[in-house]
């Protein structure tokens, strides 16, 4: 996970660069491959997945708890917005992954609005993956607004790869 | 003394010059003005002035009205000095200074402070203010990025500015500046970001620092003297504000410090309360976590401490002790003591000897608070004075990634800086309440200067979901001397504005729906209700100008109750979790700051 989102920040960062003009929409979000408990789109890019019984995937429960952590005072819960911030939710229905990362890592102004860069803040440069699929659910309507009922449990990969990343100096 | 300040700039010169110490002391004392945030030094937020009276307040209606031009939350209220009324906003925290002799309220000056605006993300719950303070002639202004300011109060001129923090590091401002005697004294918010809380007293004429008392460190940063300072009559031992934490962590350890401060003139003390430890997640910091948590008691020329008292140690459920410190003196069985009173976010109202520091009642003004049975008030016990907890409500016994279900109170707490009044007359102190439960889950966090260091989700509910019932808040009247509720009276939504009683009679407060209250101090009975055009969250005031009482209040919904209002939201559940429980407010207010002025008509 970590070593494929390193690949994506960098190119993120480079994209942020002139980036509206630059911006890709993002694919159809339908989970076609999972691996490790992590789901990915046609594209190959991150998505949530729900199944029919309304249980989510451990990474859009993660993206739930973290974006309720570092981004819902600006952002608004649930990926509303506010009159400081845009609302997420619609954002990614705009920004493919690689753009979504690369302004999370690098920050951006317009105005009085000023995204920080959270490149040194491993609660969201760690995470991601996380708030992406998280967003991207509430964004179709695929996850109620709130605390998803039920997940499923946490992969093996996840948390070694959290424990990998959140412990880098 | 009025007409002076508000003759020529030469007069001003000359009364700045001769301002003695004890100026605002003689000042607060006169009923028809409003020269504190705390109303007085004693934060007793009581007006002797009583032309409106529970006969005549149903004849009550607005006679003006003044739109701030800014939108997000209004908290805090406007100061009335001589015939001058001195208006905050919200950041980017403008100051308006109106003309209250003129028929047209006409704006005698304006102050527009240039803040960078990358402080906004870095501000945990909206981007409130709650206030100036005056004194020596002066308009102090603690701006959101944490520059304070002293303005000319006759023509609002820049005099000093000085830099109390550094918002790159998550260090903000949202309390009012207060002005005791000779100093101003600012704190500092971001409890969310690690950041290590202080209070600070700047000389007013120069806003040369004069000293600054850490919450955690060393006692050379906290001014505690080791065998002097006591804790529940015990002397504290030497650096405690360091053993009681694991490592270096005290360094990033919160106890901000953005509530209401009081000083007693007789004692010399300064009084105020310090907030949560940081992070949210309780199992990455061992330890009590001194003095997160915690009454103190000043010296207001060094900044000693006399005594501390922490009321919850090694915080779980993020219930800062910030709320303000109210000095009344109070028969306690027999005996006039001089008391201290402080309704704390985790639910117990306290009265201590502000004397001493000794606890002399502890008891829950929410039923509902569950997080801890009592306080330990047996003092041979080996827990005098601590709150003896739930396990089943511990979220550091049930650990990170669980949700710990239907804590009572809520993260912000039983009530929240919302200030009480005290009303001596009746001997009730009238206190704005939350009624709300939370679930909590603290999960790992990493912490980054100027980053966001929170470590928990939650979310919040009516205290009595269980019950049906719906209503988040209740305006209560209690009496401190025995620690009981006197009467209730439910409210829809958590009362986020601050109380004011007065000699007619009469309490007023704000609702979240955008009421101004009027009450029977007594009985509770409602008298006057009149909807303002937003949710309000800042605090009643009273002045008397022309030969006549008004009753002033900003309207402007928002505050970490409103946040998820604030942000345009109408059907979601979250927001520091707040947003759920408050989501129906949309369908009653919305967002726009405007300060309403009350007359009886003529």
């Amino acid at each position: 996970m970590r070593s494929s989102l390193a690949g994506a920040l960098a190119l993120g960062v480079i994209m942020c660069v002139g980036s509206s003009a630059m911006a890709e929409a993002p694919g159809d979000p339908k989970a076609v491959k999972s691996t490790d408990g992590k789901y990915f789109d046609a594209k190959g890019d991150p998505t949530f997945n729900v199944g029919p019984d309304g249980k989510v995937d451990w990474y859009t429960f993660s993206g739930y708890r973290r974006y309720h952590a570092e981004c819902h005072v600006c952002h608004g819960p649930n990926g509303g917005g506010s009159t400081y911030a845009p609302a997420l939710k619609d954002s990614v229905k705009r920004f493919d992954y690689a753009e979504f990362a690369g302004i999370v890592i690098g920050g951006r102004q317009n105005g009085n609005s000023v995204m920080p860069a959270f490149a040194e803040n491993k609660n969201a440069s760690c995470y991601i993956d996380d708030l992406y699929v998280y967003l991207r659910a509430l964004s179709t309507g695929a996850i109620e607004p709130g605390r998803p009922g039920k997940k499923e449990d946490r992969p093996e990969a996840f948390a070694k790869a959290e424990t990998e990343c959140m412990s880098q100096k | 003394m009025h007409k002076l300040l508000l003759s020529t700039s030469v007069a001003v010169l000359a009364l700045a010059g001769a301002a003695k110490a004890d100026d605002l002391q003689t000042l607060q004392k006169d009923p028809k003005q409003w020269v504190m945030p705390t109303g007085d030094y004693a934060n007793l937020r009581h007006s002797a002035l009583k032309q409106i009276t529970t006969e005549n307040v149903g004849k009550l209606a607005p006679a003006w009205q003044f739109s701030t031009g800014v939108l997000r939350g209004h908290e805090g209220a406007p100061l009335v000095i001589g015939d001058v009324m001195y208006l905050h906003t919200p950041f980017p925290n403008n100051v308006y200074a109106l003309d209250l002799k003129d028929p047209d309220h006409k704006i005698l000056w304006k102050y527009e402070p240039k803040q960078d605006p990358s402080v906004v993300p870095v501000m945990c719950c909206d981007t409130v203010n709650r206030g100036l303070a005056y004194g020596d002639g002066k308009i102090f202004l603690a701006q959101a990025d944490t520059t304070l300011v002293a303005l000319d109060a006759k023509s609002g001129k820049l005099l000093w500015s000085v830099k109390n923090g550094d918002p790159s590091k998550g260090q903000t401002s949202t309390a009012a500046p207060h002005v005791f005697k000779d100093k101003v004294f600012v704190g500092i918010a971001g409890g969310e970001f690690g950041v290590r809380g202080h209070i600070t007293a700047y000389d007013v004429k120069t806003g040369q620092q004069v000293w600054r008392g850490y919450s955690m460190g060393p006692d050379a940063d906290t001014l505690i003297e080791p065998g002097k300072t006591t804790h529940l009559g015990k002397p504290v031992e030497k650096d405690s504000g360091i053993t009681t934490w694991e490592g270096d962590q005290w360094k990033i350890g919160g106890g901000t410090t953005w509530g209401w401060y009081s000083y007693d003139p007789d004692l010399n003390l300064v009084y105020y309360g310090s907030g949560n430890p940081s992070t949210w997640n309780p199992k990455q910091r061992p330890g009590d976590n001194r003095w997160s948590m915690t009454i103190w008691a000043r010296d207001l020329d060094t900044g000693k401490a006399k005594w501390v008292y922490q009321m919850t140690p090694h915080d779980e459920w993020d219930y800062d002790g910030i709320n303000e410190m109210i000095l009344a003196d109070q028969d306690m069985g027999g005996q006039k003591r001089k008391t201290l009173v402080h309704f704390d976010r985790n639910g117990f109202g306290y009265t201590l000897d502000r004397v001493t520091g000794e606890l002399l009642v502890a008891e829950k003004f929410d039923p509902a608070v569950n997080w801890a049975s009592k306080v330990d008030m047996d003092k041979s016990s080996k827990t005098y004075g601590r709150p003896l907890g739930v396990a089943k409500y511990s979220t550091e016994q049930n650990g990170e990634d669980v949700n710990t279900q239907y804590v009572c109170p809520a993260a912000l707490g039983s009530k929240d800086q919302q200030p009480a009044s005290y009303d001596a007359t009746t001997g009730l102190f009238l206190v704005p309440t939350n009624h709300v439960c939370m679930d909590y889950e603290p999960f790992r966090v990493s912490y980054t200067a100027g980053q966001p260091y929170v470590g928990a989700t939650l979310e919040m509910f009516p205290a009595g979901k269980d019950k049906g019932e719906t209503h988040t808040g209740n305006f209560i009247a209690w009496d401190a001397k025995v620690g009981k509720i006197v009467w209730s009276n439910k409210e829809q939504f958590s009362v986020w504005g601050g109380a004011t009683s007065t000699d007619g009679g009469i309490t007023f407060y704000g609702t979240l729906e955008g009421y101004l209250k009027a009450v029977d101090t007594k009985t509770g009975k409602e008298l006057y209700k009149y909807k303002t055009p937003s949710g309000i969250i800042g605090n009643v005031t009273t002045y008397e100008s022309g030969g006549k009482q008004y009753v002033a209040v900003l309207s402007g919904v928002g505050g970490w109750a409103g946040i998820g209002l604030a942000a345009g939201l109408s059907k979601s559940n979250e927001g520091l979790g707040a947003v759920g429980n408050y989501a129906s407010l949309a369908n009653y207010t919305a967002l726009g700051g405007v300060l309403t002025v009350f007359a009886l008509p003529n």
